[in-house]
């Protein structure tokens, strides 16, 4: 059994150690909001938070999670800057077939706690490991700037 | 295929049994109305509530119809309580369709937008067919043309009935009463009952003959700014898509295919495979194997550890460069005659000057950011498939053929789709599927990975096109014959629309120009390639037929030193909605001011999908031979708009869809195998690289435009019209690529 602290809560889960986190909060703990896109790290859609860091779960095994937190889409909407990147997607309308989306709320999530005001060079390089397929890009960067000016 | 009727393929896949389950009666009458088990909501109806996954999983609901629900035609709904489910017939893959349906339905049903409730409709011909398509399907930008009327007119009859109900109730002339927010009002006296308390006696009443619809002038909701009803659940990761399904002891599928297409499996040793934990069951099908697991990693894991003996079959060799050769051997060929004007040789003959080009576009795969995926239980008296499809019916069709089960034993419960692009517009994965599902004694999830995703597509044709101009001394075009090589998608897809060896779909725009032109030959050459399997891909064929014209047209206005908006309109004399797009997007852009060196606009401007739309792309292109796209312009005039806000979003996205296409995309084969595997070498573009776009919707009062494609299909010409203003090089071959690099 591998145990680890997943959006607040211990879990444990009786899975391989180099079983990618991806599949353990997916197929383990049913836990469907963090997405497979390439499985390689390439496209962001399995992004999620390690104390408050973005990662990519389909290349993480889950015993290398350790004592860090892992945070998903399904709670990162109780921190402060989950909360205001989520209402900024829902008032700018950013999303369009919505797959890629929980992907991008974790990476601008993540940017906005580590930079409250970022950059449209911070959102280049925060965001680069997310594709949207359907090319959502220019409102990604509006939301996240909405976002940045919510008190 | 934006407006070529499609047979049904798949016969009505409707059962007795689901029809009285769904409880709604074709055309006018009142049915007896229902609970669906498969509506759950999309939209929160409070702020903060984080709603339910949109998508049921397990069975399709209450087989006796519910007393006192209020459902005058498939697509509404309202209880007791007077809660409003809406049916949606199309699918929603992006294109903000289950915000633009319920905008319909709500402007003459009276109810607020954020109160409804969605749910996706089953497999259905006869209540769901989109007449453009004749058939259950979304694709071909077609969806509000089909919903813009019907949508309507469904909720100002249900309007009607409640208006009525509430009336006879209260003994008044129902031409005293109005409905609004859910409510019946009686404007004299003040009265006023909500929908939930009308429903049973609304469900009673006949169907009225004929209703009113309102004047545009009055719309409240349509033409504004909505918000997408199925922004929340995707913001916050509850929606369910396809792969998100999970069944109550569920196993999972990884495939290993034949790396070539139309090869199958020779021999297979499983053991390594069946060592690993979580593995359980090892199936083969004629063209992969599958690996059955506890969970997706078990799965994949025991996939990686298989060996395959593969017969590849005669495309064993097969490579892009002898796909090539076949069809610059087929462009030599006369083709089917899409269209002739005037005669061309004559007019060619007497020309001041002629010219001539060839253009090439590459395989293209789709790359849905939601794999391919499909999840079965395949029991003795019937068949569950949850999935995300663009054909409802096809895909039962596909069940029903693969197990031998009558169709009303198929059971298709459709999803979101992360993505469609025309992928979901085939059924192949749920054939797959279903055989897989016929070996496993529990329910499957078969997913591919994205390896498998993009290696084993149907991918968008390789096109060869020729094309010349004669000019007359004015350096206008008196001459005009293109012919087109490629695969027929429709021959396949639509066989009966395939005749007189044209293909409607790979000849649209090409054969519709809105220039005039007086003498025209536009042919069409088939040649399938040996072993590669085609499908519609976003923009479909305007998209192919636009990047050739839109090309040669500035060839051809550079050519005689005219300026290329300036040549453009000078020829659009029968199309003002062309020429004011295109005129619109010049002065967004301010087309004829001077750019930096090593950087350059070009224009494009298209009809089709009923839409009218203009592009001004701007580039950089660095010493290096590096291509940036640093803005781009679009004026559209789509008829009236039911949310301009999706307008905007649409032609954003199918922008970016276009830019990715036209720089990257591009599959080849070597072996008959996919080169390309994932978004390494299968790249997209991402929002470092991404300009921004800026649209300009020019109001209209004509009829509705699809909004979907356009983007998307006139952007590559624009790209590479622009390019050349940068570099002086024409680019004739996609995608761009390293063709204008130097080291």
């Amino acid at each position: 059994m591998i145990t680890f602290k997943l959006n607040g809560a211990a879990v444990s889960v009786d899975a391989p150690a180099d079983m990618p986190l991806l599949w353990v909060v997916r197929d383990l703990l049913g836990l469907t909001g963090t997405k497979f896109g390439c499985g390689m790290a390439l496209c962001g859609a399995c992004t999620v938070h390690l104390d408050g860091e973005a990662v990519r779960s389909c290349t993480l095994p889950v015993g290398a999670v350790g004592a860090r937190a892992v945070t998903t889409i399904e709670a990162v909407g109780s921190t402060v800057a989950g909360r205001k990147i989520q209402s900024a997607w829902v008032a700018l309308d950013v999303v369009q077939c919505g797959y890629c989306q929980p992907g991008q709320v974790m990476s601008a999530a993540a940017l906005l706690a580590a930079k409250p005001q970022p950059s449209d060079a911070d959102i280049d390089l925060a965001m680069a490991g997310n594709i949207c397929r359907c090319g959502t890009y220019n409102r990604i960067r509006a939301a996240i700037k909405h976002a940045a000016q919510e008190a | 295929m934006s407006c070529h009727p499609l047979p049904a393929e798949v016969p009505d896949a409707l059962s007795r049994r689901a029809f009285l389950k769904l409880g709604v009666s074709v055309g006018a009458a009142v049915g007896g109305g229902l609970m669906l088990g498969f509506s759950l909501p999309v939209s929160g109806r409070g702020r903060d509530r984080v709603p339910a996954a949109m998508s049921v999983i397990a069975g399709d609901g209450i087989d006796t119809p519910q007393a006192g629900v209020f459902s005058p035609n498939a697509f509404i709904q309202i209880d007791a309580d007077g809660i409003v489910t809406l049916l949606m017939p199309k699918v929603e893959m992006g294109q903000g369709i289950y915000t633009a349906i319920p905008m319909l339905i709500a402007e003459e049903l009276e109810v607020a937008l954020d109160a409804v409730l969605i749910a996706h409709a089953p497999p259905n011909e006869a209540l769901f067919k989109d007449p453009l398509l004749a058939s259950q399907m979304t694709g071909g930008s077609t969806s509000i043309r089909y919903a813009w009327e019907p949508m309507r007119r469904a909720g100002a009859t249900a309007r009607t009935l409640l208006v009525s109900a509430a009336a006879a109730r209260w003994k008044v002339d129902p031409a005293s009463c109005h409905a609004e927010r859910g409510e019946v009002v009686h404007g004299a006296s003040g009265r006023r009952l909500g929908y939930g308390k009308l429903a049973g006696a609304a469900a009673k009443l006949p169907a009225p003959v004929d209703v009113t619809l309102k004047d545009p002038r009055n719309f409240k909701l349509i033409g504004s700014r909505a918000r997408r009803l199925d922004a929340p659940e995707k913001v916050a990761g509850s929606a369910v898509f396809g792969m998100d399904v999970q069944v109550p002891g569920m196993v999972y599928a990884a495939i290993v295919s034949c790396p070539v297409y139309g090869g199958s499996v020779l021999s297979v040793d499983e053991r390594s495979a069946r060592a690993i934990a979580g593995v359980r069951q090892v199936v083969r099908l004629d063209n992969a194997v599958a690996v059955i697991g506890d969970h997706t990693w078990a799965a994949k894991r025991g996939a990686a550890a298989l060996r395959v003996e593969w017969n590849p079959g005669r495309g064993a060799a097969y490579s892009t460069a002898a796909m090539r050769q076949e069809l610059r051997a087929a462009v030599q060929r006369s083709g089917g005659v899409a269209r002739k004007d005037g005669d061309v040789v004559a007019a060619m003959r007497s020309a001041a000057q002629r010219v001539d080009a060839v253009y090439e576009q590459p395989l293209l795969a789709h790359a849905t950011m939601e794999p391919i995926n499909c999840t079965v239980s395949v029991t003795a008296d019937g068949c569950d498939i949850w999935v995300g499809t663009q054909v409802p019916g096809r895909a039962v069709g596909i069940a029903a053929a693969a197990t031998g089960l009558a169709p009303a034993k198929i059971r298709l419960h459709n999803h979101l789709l992360g993505g469609g692009f025309g992928r979901r517009l085939e059924v192949d994965f749920i054939g797959q599927a279903v055989k897989i599902g016929m070996q496993v004694p529990v329910p499957v999830k078969v997913f591919w990975t994205r390896e498998q995703d993009i290696q084993n597509d149907m991918f968008r044709p390789y096109y060869y096109d020729t094309i010349s101009a004669g000019l007359d001394a004015h350096g206008k075009p008196v001459a005009w014959q293109h012919r087109i090589a490629g695969s027929s998608i429709m021959a396949r897809f639509a066989p009966p629309l395939y005749h007189n060896g044209v293909d409607p779909d790979a000849v649209e725009v090409a054969a519709d120009l809105p220039y005039a032109l007086p003498n025209q030959l536009i042919e069409f050459v088939r040649q399938e390639p040996m072993a590669v399997p085609t499908a519609f891909w976003r923009g479909v064929g305007p998209n192919r037929s636009t990047f050739v014209v839109e090309s040669f047209i500035d060839e051809l206005a550079l050519q005689v030193k005219a300026d290329p908006v300036r040549y453009r309109l000078d020829l659009l004399t029968h199309s003002p909605r062309s020429r004011e797009v295109l005129q619109a997007v010049a002065r967004m852009a301010k087309w004829g001011t001077p750019l930096p060196h090593g950087q350059g606009r070009g224009v494009s401007v298209m009809e089709a999908f009923g839409t009218f739309l203009a592009l001004v792309v701007e580039v950089a292109v660095n010493p290096a031979g590096e291509v940036a796209v640093t803005n781009v312009f679009c004026a559209v005039d789509c008829g009236m708009v039911v949310n301009p806000d999706t307008v905007e979003a649409q032609i954003q996205g199918g922008v970016i869809f276009g830019i990715t296409a036209a720089l990257y995309g591009e599959i080849t084969i070597e072996n008959g195998r996919a080169q390309q595997s994932n978004f390494h070498d299968y790249r997209m573009l991402r929002i470092n690289q991404s300009p921004p776009i800026a649209v300009h919707i020019v109001a209209s009062a004509e009829a509705p435009g699809g909004i979907g494609e356009p983007g998307t299909a006139a952007l590559a010409p624009a790209l590479t019209n622009a390019i050349h203003a940068a570099t002086g090089k024409r680019l004739r071959v996609l995608p761009v690529g390293a063709q204008l690099q130097t080291a």
